[in-house]
């Protein structure tokens, strides 16, 4: 029963982050609220592991944490510099 | 025993989703951007620690929790770097907060940090 | 009725309906930034309703690859395009419209014709499904079924897999180029410091984060064989840890820590390592890839056998994403290179 009620509130707030994508008005918003949207889906896939009594689900959360973060900075980085292997070339202390 | 548990996860879990819940409707209701920022960690930190906590009371000592604890700490690290990430972005672009007086926006346009307006 | 079966079909229709709003905005907003932002929250919620599915192999997939290094790669296709697409005329729009709502009430006509979702009296539920669900721990003894399956009952089609990804990465390298960027090295001199100001807390973070990630990979492949995993998430990871680096130092110092002959050869390696288990199988009197003949025992041969063949798909996975993310990226930078190049001659920046 909790489960149920604590993904009810998760897709609630989906919806909310959803809005943002839709209506924000300019593209920050929106990379704001794909970032949102993918810590609701971590949340949504390990309450949902223990709704179906399957604990192996974690891995999966673990994996969406991970590309959600990376897509972030891969976008990021792009409306920054218009590229994305953009580096720091002449940087005495490139670390390798 | 159980009973405990059962109201300790009861407790945390609707602790997390009232973050959630208020999170979410700040980022539709807040105007400005970098407001929205902090609507947004909410949930991030709150939201997602509260529920997971909720969860381990659950799960009890096993390698399940271990998994929800390593979560936690993975999204304790890359939420804020991505905020930082894009709050740079975005001060970098001239996306200015609701601030009222125009020394207030030179004291922003101050903190880029890029000397050139890029595209 | 019971709780949980109210909340995974109301969390069903949720997703589907939150794929619907998505696919309805994306064919609707002309930014092609934000469709590639919106398209990368349809693949989340693709993965979520596999979830729920009870697909978690497949879901993992999606996330890696629909969520991850799909969205990468259309952000480094919109660096090379125009940020806006553009209108087309309202020429053929009933048409077009009376078109389409044909065929769609024909595909759901069609569709009556198939078994329920779920029917245990399905053909698949008959005749394959219980098949390697009771045989499967007897012949091959490893708890995915999911594995076995892909990897021992329907290894020639994985293997086909694995090969259509090697030439997908080949494809792009032919036409797009190895992504080698001209030594500008004067480029950022200027910058140096404000670089290493302004890059802190990306590059200290990244630098914790990424053994773990590729920790994180390894544990994703050789886990394969007891929960979900195995070798294409597992090669998605990987590369996915690499790309993290080259986003963040750039592709110049990614391309020292990760040379281009390096992941030229694990992309053929992983194939070739694939293929040749099958020939191993061939020369030792069986039929290509029967994986009984490897060892002493059948299900020892059978683990012998998945186990290398997951293997050679990761390499040949990870490799290709590397090599893809480079190219894409690398081309960009020599386009905005140029660009730069001509403001800096004309006497602007």
């Amino acid at each position: 029963m909790m489960f149920a009620a604590a993904a009810a509130g998760v897709v609630v707030t989906m919806v909310f982050a959803m809005a943002l994508a839709l209506m924000g008005p300019n593209v920050y918003n929106r990379i704001l609220a794909v970032n949102v949207f993918g810590t609701l889906s971590v949340m949504l896939i390990a309450i949902y592991g223990f709704v179906d009594g399957r604990p192996e689900f974690l891995d999966l959360a673990i994996v969406y944490a991970l590309i959600n973060f990376i897509g972030t900075i891969a976008v990021t980085k792009y409306v920054t510099f218009s590229d994305m292997g953009h580096g720091d070339d002449g940087d005495p202390a490139g670390d390798i | 025993m159980d009973m405990i548990l059962d109201i300790a996860s009861w407790a945390f879990i609707s602790g997390g989703i009232i973050f959630c819940l208020i999170g979410g409707y700040g980022l539709i209701k807040l105007k400005d951007f970098y407001a929205r920022l902090h609507a947004a960690s909410l949930i991030d930190t709150f939201g997602v620690g509260l529920i997971f906590i909720g969860l381990m009371f659950q799960a009890g000592f096993t390698l399940v929790t271990a998994k929800l604890i390593l979560i936690l700490v993975f999204i304790f690290f890359t939420s804020p770097t991505a905020t930082h990430a894009l709050a740079r972005a975005a001060i970098n672009h001239d996306v200015l907060p609701d601030v009222d007086t125009e020394e207030e926006r030179d004291l922003v346009r101050q903190t880029k940090t890029t000397k050139s307006s890029t595209s | 009725m019971n709780i949980e079966i109210i909340t995974s079909d109301a969390l069903n229709v949720m997703t589907l309906l939150f794929m619907a709003v998505t696919a309805i905005a994306i064919a609707r907003i002309r930014n092609l930034f934000a469709v590639v932002m919106l398209s990368g929250i349809y693949s989340l919620m693709g993965a979520t309703l596999y979830v729920i599915l009870d697909a978690v192999d497949v879901a993992f997939t999606e996330a890696a690859v629909g969520a991850g290094a799909s969205t990468v790669l259309m952000i480094g296709t919109l660096a090379l395009t125009s940020a806006n697409e553009n209108a087309t005329p309202n020429k053929q729009t009933i048409k077009a419209l009376i078109a389409c709502t044909l065929i769609g009430f024909a595909l759901v006509y069609a569709s009556f014709d198939m078994p329920l979702f779920g029917d245990p009296n399905a053909p698949i539920h008959n005749h394959v499904v219980p098949r390697y669900l009771n045989d499967s721990m007897a012949e091959i003894g490893l708890p995915n079924v999911v594995t076995s399956i892909l990897a021992s009952y329907r290894g020639y089609d994985t293997m086909g897999e694995a090969f259509v990804i090697f030439t997908a990465a080949v494809g792009v390298i032919a036409l797009i180029g190895r992504g080698r960027r001209e030594k500008s090295a004067n480029e950022n001199m200027a910058d140096a410091n404000n670089v290493m100001k302004r890059k802190i807390v990306l590059r200290v973070v990244s630098k914790l984060l990424i053994p773990f990630i590729l920790l994180f990979g390894l544990y994703v492949q050789w886990h394969g064989d007891f929960g979900p995993g195995g070798g294409f998430q597992a090669g998605v990871i990987f590369g996915a840890a690499f790309i993290l680096y080259g986003i963040i130092y750039g592709l110049g110092t990614l391309r020292k820590a990760l040379p281009a002959w390096l992941t030229r050869w694990l992309m053929a390696l992983g194939v070739l390592l694939y293929a040749c288990t099958g020939v191993v199988s061939l020369i030792k009197g069986a039929s290509f890839l029967d994986y009984n003949v490897l060892a002493s025992t059948p299900t020892g041969g059978q683990h012998i056998g998945i186990l290398l063949v997951e293997f050679g798909v990761g390499m040949t996975v990870f490799a290709s994403i590397v090599t893809i993310f480079c190219a894409f990226a690398g081309r960009a930078a020599a386009d905005v290179n140029k660009v730069s190049a001509k403001q800096r001659s004309a006497g602007h920046d």
